[in-house]
């Protein structure tokens, strides 16, 4: 029984808040790295860009699954999980007696399987909430618990120790003087925006996220869709798993990607990609995640405890979303 | 004469540049039930919350009960003794029935909640309507009815001398309506004065002791129940003179090709409670429409057709083979096209651009392994923008700035893009301004006369009248006329919708 | 979504979902006991009742506080890390006594269930998003208070006995865990706090239009969430001899686990505080008996195997429950 107009105009209002979101995370980023060449010693250097780049290429791996599946209004919490899962089976591969007798067979191996089967974990999170319409954040919960579990369990809590530099290129290598991973991290941020504005499957996660009853009334499959973003959020996650191992040349199922989740959603919070979905800016999840990283090497690079920065992590994270929702009309 | 109870007079209330009340009033006496009666956006609900305080009146003056009042809330409302039931159930359904019942005034003895006191009070206020049920038992584990009849004894229980009915029947069977209505008749009884807002007419000559109509904001007229009979009731909702022929009004014109193959064939649809028996029929070159009161079923049939909720019964032939499409993308598939009632709930894509909104369902077949052909997409965005004449600061602006008319006409280009040879039109020019409404009608016609079948469902009588080759009319869920062009006339069809079952025009035996 | 899907008539169900879920943890947990009890030596043997009791007094208290913040429809992540915080502080403070030890974790705690309760209510960020800040944050606060390290808890002002001690044969922590369940059961079934929480928790919209306090209601439980957290905090540092800031991980998904397994909704609205304490027995027994697998040699389940019981029991439950939930908000 609508007796009154329905759609309010509210386009300068909005264009402030799209403006803001688009903007903020940058602007800020800008800020905060003129402060640095101004205050923190040695702070202009190959070195420093370096560290940075290192810490944060994990997280923007994982986060650009995370932003695919918050485009689509739900949420991924066993990041951390699957990434210790296939953490844990790469150097299981590799240090097998047919690893060792076959080395190219099984580094290659060890790099497909363990992303395909985080993979698949990510597929069942996204069977489980749509076939059971359970709330992403209990449906992805599951595989959150378990998931640890079964890569404790696959090693037994052991620490697997390797040194294995074909392997590791993946961590440890570089290209043109640029550390492997952030290639990896770009190409993916990338190739997510790419697909955002360019394919059939971009478009469709941001109309089930915008909209999910006009999408599915325009011939959507939006089952279909929602059970890719948390595959492939588990593919990121996959990789992400490789990429940890291979830096710290061990893998210890109980310490891999731990709190990750938390890392990558509070990137892409900052970032500007809204929880309710819909909208998704993979380049601002990128952005998200320098900032709170380099805020946190800022603190650090100053003196300030490591503990203070998890402090002005939160605030960072409750303010971003705090000042989204402020130009938002719902 | 007895002082009024409630006297609202030259209530005004103006929306965003929309005057949703223009010196509308309304008046009940005490211990009458008063039916409250008028189409989308007559003003009915707006008056409600006004009166209740969910809004405030620019002007006008509330007296109840002898004093003017200006209620600030609908629960200060409550506390001044008006209550409203509203058409959802605004009760929490995993608590028991006692405990919403007075949820927010509980009883305490010793510091701690005194269920006892409270089941016991709670029994006792329903069995004075009746009712005898398990009150510790949670609310959801009863039929609606009785949900309906725990908000009435809620709204009772604040000691209210009026209480108001939002469609509290829309969801009931009749063994159930009868039991609301004994409960109403009680209440009357108690000397509480009921307002019972209703679509369904036959009902409010049950139970209403007198009605009041409103139309475009304004108060219509107000009778007695036993002076009025359905026809003119009807008349006076649409504000419909029976006899005047008019001039055409509306921007259809003669359709200029004959009706071809029949592409949709629905027979014995049965929806849930809403439809029970519905059979419709669509041809090339042909504009159906589909006319009703507002719950009538004519949305579920559209759904049940395009496969958006599946009916329960019946049988749907598309170009002639049986289909039963479960999902939207299989009616998508048969070509078939939907263009929903509510834009804002299921029609645009907020966030999305306009070129955005209107690929939507065409994109599968503008890409090629998985990436949109650009050139293609812009082509057919053009093209369409130009055709349909979409106002807008180009193809990239978001899809809500836009006015509700070209809003409308970017969910048609979606259709379109798609080339459908069956188009389901529900409500395409509600809220739309009158020069958009005539584009979009003399384009309909335009894509008829091309070959495309259309269903047109409309609440507006010339659209039907006028826009439709052949009309069926749906009421209560069955369809009872099947008109051709020539006998749908204005007095036809509302003779149908009230159900008056004249002969002429039944078309094909039993609907 | 405006269509009115076929209502099926429902005047003579008896059982509601969360009765039915209820039974089940209760009847599984009995049945876990049972296994053990059977199959175990000293299953039931007073040492390994009391220390099940004693340890996961901690995870009791933690969920209780999360299953009210449940049923009002809310999450709260950062139970973990508050608990951490807390024990950092009433470590620090146990030199002073057992009091200002005591209540230096329980001003922690409420510290951050303020912020919490604040964030949500006035500033109107999601649950998910201001908890995950609350949890940083008192995991910064904790690691700071602490400089990284454990602090030890001094043993001479008998502030240990929170959690080493015994009374009337029973660890202490599970007699303050026992009280905070008593108190959590009146207050749900006896209360106006209790009740509002779930009406909140099971149709906002309509406890609004019904004039109760839905705001403060849910500050509250936040607020609450934030005391037992503290608390848990306490016999934390208390039970180990140090305040561990970097503990906690982990225990918010725990309890969310253990009050879904219960039988509470994730969505609100409906629950239980006596199955929630049901659910976080089952978890925590889980760890117990794969130890005294273990110990029989028959398998070697390592006790990593617990995380993947305790999900694939969330999965079940999860499912059996979402039915039931769907059909109950349809009938609303």
């Amino acid at each position: 029984m609508a007796d009154a107009p329905t759609i309010a105009r509210k386009g300068a209002s909005l264009d402030v808040a799209t403006f803001f979101r688009r903007y903020a995370a940058l602007a800020a980023l800008v800020v905060l790295l003129a402060f640095n060449f101004a205050v923190t010693p040695n702070f202009a250097s190959w070195q420093t860009l370096n560290v940075n780049l290192t810490q944060v290429a994990t997280i923007v791996i994982v986060s650009v699954g995370m932003t695919l599946v918050i485009a689509t209004g739900g949420i991924d919490l066993s990041v951390g999980s699957l990434m210790a899962i296939s953490g844990a089976l790469a150097p299981m591969i590799f240090l097998s007696s047919f690893g060792v007798s076959y080395p190219a067979l099984g580094n290659a191996l060890a790099f497909v399987i363990p992303v395909a089967v985080a993979g698949l974990f990510g597929l069942f999170n996204g069977w489980f909430i749509t076939r059971f319409r359970v709330q992403p954040i209990v449906g992805t919960l599951v595989m959150f618990i378990a998931g640890r579990g079964i890569g404790q369990v696959l090693t037994n809590g052991n620490l697997q120790v390797f040194k294995n530099p074909t392997f590791q290129f993946i961590g440890l290598g570089r290209v043109f003087g640029v550390p492997c991973q952030v290639i990896i991290m770009l190409a993916l941020v990338a190739a997510a925006a790419w697909a955002l504005r360019s394919t059939l499957f971009g478009r469709q996660i941001l109309s089930v996220g915008g909209n999910e009853q006009a999408a599915r009334l325009s011939g959507v499959p939006v089952a279909t869709v929602k059970r890719w973003v948390y595959a492939i959020s588990g593919l990121c996650a996959g990789i992400a798993g490789l990429v940890v191992v291979s830096i710290n040349s061990s893998s210890d199922a109980n310490l891999v990607g731990l709190g990750m989740e938390l890392d990558a959603i509070a990137a892409v919070a900052v970032g500007g990609t809204p929880f309710t979905g819909g909208q998704a800016t993979v380049v601002g999840t990128l952005i998200g995640a320098l900032l709170i990283q380099l805020v946190r090497y800022t603190l650090l690079a100053n003196g300030v405890p490591d503990a203070a920065a998890l402090v002005v992590k939160g605030a960072i994270i409750a303010g971003a979303v705090w000042s989204q929702q402020q130009g938002k009309s719902t | 004469m007895t002082d009024s109870l409630l006297a609202m007079h030259d209530i005004n209330k103006r929306f965003q540049g929309v005057q949703a009340l223009s010196a509308a009033s309304l008046e009940v006496e005490p211990a009458e039930i008063m039916a409250l009666i008028g189409q989308n956006g007559a003003g009915k609900s707006t008056m409600i919350k006004v009166l209740t305080g969910a809004y405030r009146r620019d002007s006008g003056s509330i007296v109840f009960a002898g004093r003017p009042i200006d209620f600030g809330s609908p629960q200060a409302a409550q506390r001044g003794g008006v209550s409203t039931i509203y058409q959802e159930i605004n009760l929490v359904p995993f608590r028991s029935v006692a405990e919403n019942i007075f949820l927010g005034r509980e009883y305490r003895r010793y510091g701690l909640l005194d269920w006892g006191r409270m089941n016991a009070e709670a029994a006792e206020l329903l069995r004075r309507f009746a009712v005898e049920i398990d009150v510790r038992r949670p609310l959801m584990e009863f039929s609606t009815a009785i949900q309906q009849m725990v908000a009435i004894a809620r709204a009772v229980s604040f000691k209210a001398q009026l209480v108001i009915m939002d469609e509290p029947t829309s969801s009931l069977d009749e063994r159930e309506v009868a039991v609301l209505f004994d409960v109403m008749r009680r209440l009357r009884g108690e000397g509480v004065a009921v307002i019972f807002v209703s679509h369904r007419l036959d009902e409010l000559y049950k139970v209403c002791d007198r009605v009041t109509v409103m139309r475009d904001g304004r108060t219509v007229s107000t009778h007695r129940m036993a002076d009025i009979d359905k026809l003119r009731l009807v008349s006076a909702m649409l504000g419909r003179d029976l006899e005047t022929v008019r001039a055409r009004s509306t921007g259809f014109t003669a359709p200029k090709s004959t009706p071809g193959k029949v592409v949709l064939s629905a027979e014995g649809l049965r929806i849930g409670r809403k439809v029970r028996d519905a059979r419709v029929e669509v041809r090339e070159h042909q504009i159906v429409g589909l006319a009703g009161l507002l719950g009538s079923g004519r949305t579920e049939v559209a759904r049940a057709i395009f496969g958006a909720d599946p009916p329960d019964a019946g049988k749907i032939e598309i170009d002639g083979r049986a289909v039963s499409p479960q999902e939207p993308a299989e009616a998508i598939a048969l070509r078939v096209g939907y263009c929903s009632e509510d834009r804002k709930a299921d029609g645009i894509v907020p966030d999305m651009s306009v070129r955005e909104n209107i690929t939507l369902g065409v994109l599968p077949r503008l890409t090629r392994l998985g990436v949109v052909d650009e050139a293609r997409q812009r082509e057919i965005v053009d093209r369409f923008m130009q055709r349909l004449a979409i106002k807008a600061s180009g193809p990239e602006q978001k899809i809500r700035e836009l006015s509700g008319g070209n809003q409308q006409k970017v969910l048609l280009a979606r259709w379109l893009c798609t080339d459908p040879e069956l188009l389901i039109l529900d409500e395409p020019t509600r809220g739309i301004d009158v020069g958009a409404k005539a584009e979009i009608q003399a384009l309909i016609r335009e894509l008829a006369d091309q070959g495309l079948g259309v269903l047109m469902i409309s609440s507006e009588l010339e659209e039907i009248t006028e826009g439709a080759d052949r009309v069926f009319v749906l009421s209560d869920g069955r369809t009872v006329a099947d008109l051709p062009h020539a006998e749908a006339s204005a007095k036809a069809i509302i003779s149908a919708m009230a159900h008056e079952g004249t002969a002429a025009g039944e078309g094909a035996a039993d609907g | 979504m405006s269509v009115a899907t076929a209502n099926a008539a429902r005047p003579g169900r008896r059982l509601s979902i969360a009765w039915a879920a209820r039974q089940r943890v209760i009847m599984a947990l009995v049945l876990l006991i049972l296994f053990g009890a059977l199959r175990y030596d000293h299953f039931l043997g007073a040492y390994n009742v009391l220390s099940v009791l004693r340890y996961n007094s901690m995870f009791a208290l933690t969920s209780l506080g999360m299953c009210f913040v449940i049923m009002g429809a809310g999450i709260d992540l950062s139970v973990g890390t508050t608990a951490a915080c807390a024990s950092v502080v009433s470590a620090l403070l146990s030199p002073y006594g057992l009091f200002p030890g005591l209540l230096g974790g329980l001003g922690a705690g409420l510290a951050v269930g303020v912020i919490n309760g604040f964030m949500v209510t006035r500033m109107n960020i999601q649950p998910f998003i201001a908890t995950l800040s609350g949890m940083l944050a008192a995991s910064g606060a904790g690691l700071l208070l602490a400089h990284n390290q454990s602090v030890s808890v001094s043993y001479d002002t008998g502030f240990t006995w929170l959690g080493q001690g015994d009374f009337l044969g029973f660890p202490v922590p599970a007699w303050i865990a026992g009280a905070a369940y008593v108190y959590g059961s009146v207050v749900l079934n006896f209360s106006s706090f209790g009740r509002h929480v779930l009406a909140v928790g099971g149709n906002e919209e309509a406890s609004r239009l019904m004039g109760l306090p839905v705001d403060r209601a849910k500050f509250l439980t936040y607020v609450q969430s934030g005391i037992f957290a503290g608390l848990a905090g306490v016999i934390l540092a208390a039970q180990f001899g140090a305040g561990q800031p970097a503990e906690g991980v982990g225990w918010e998904l725990f309890s969310i686990a253990a009050v879904v397994v219960g039988g509470t909704l994730l969505t609100g609205g409906v629950g239980s505080v006596a199955t929630t304490l049901a659910g976080v027995l089952l978890l925590g027994l889980i760890f117990n008996v794969l130890n005294f697998e273990n110990g029989l040699g028959w398998i070697s389940l390592s006790a990593y195997w617990q995380s993947v019981v305790r999900g694939v029991f969330l999965m079940v439950v999860v499912m059996a429950s979402s039915g039931a939930a769907r059909r109950a908000v349809r009938s609303a």
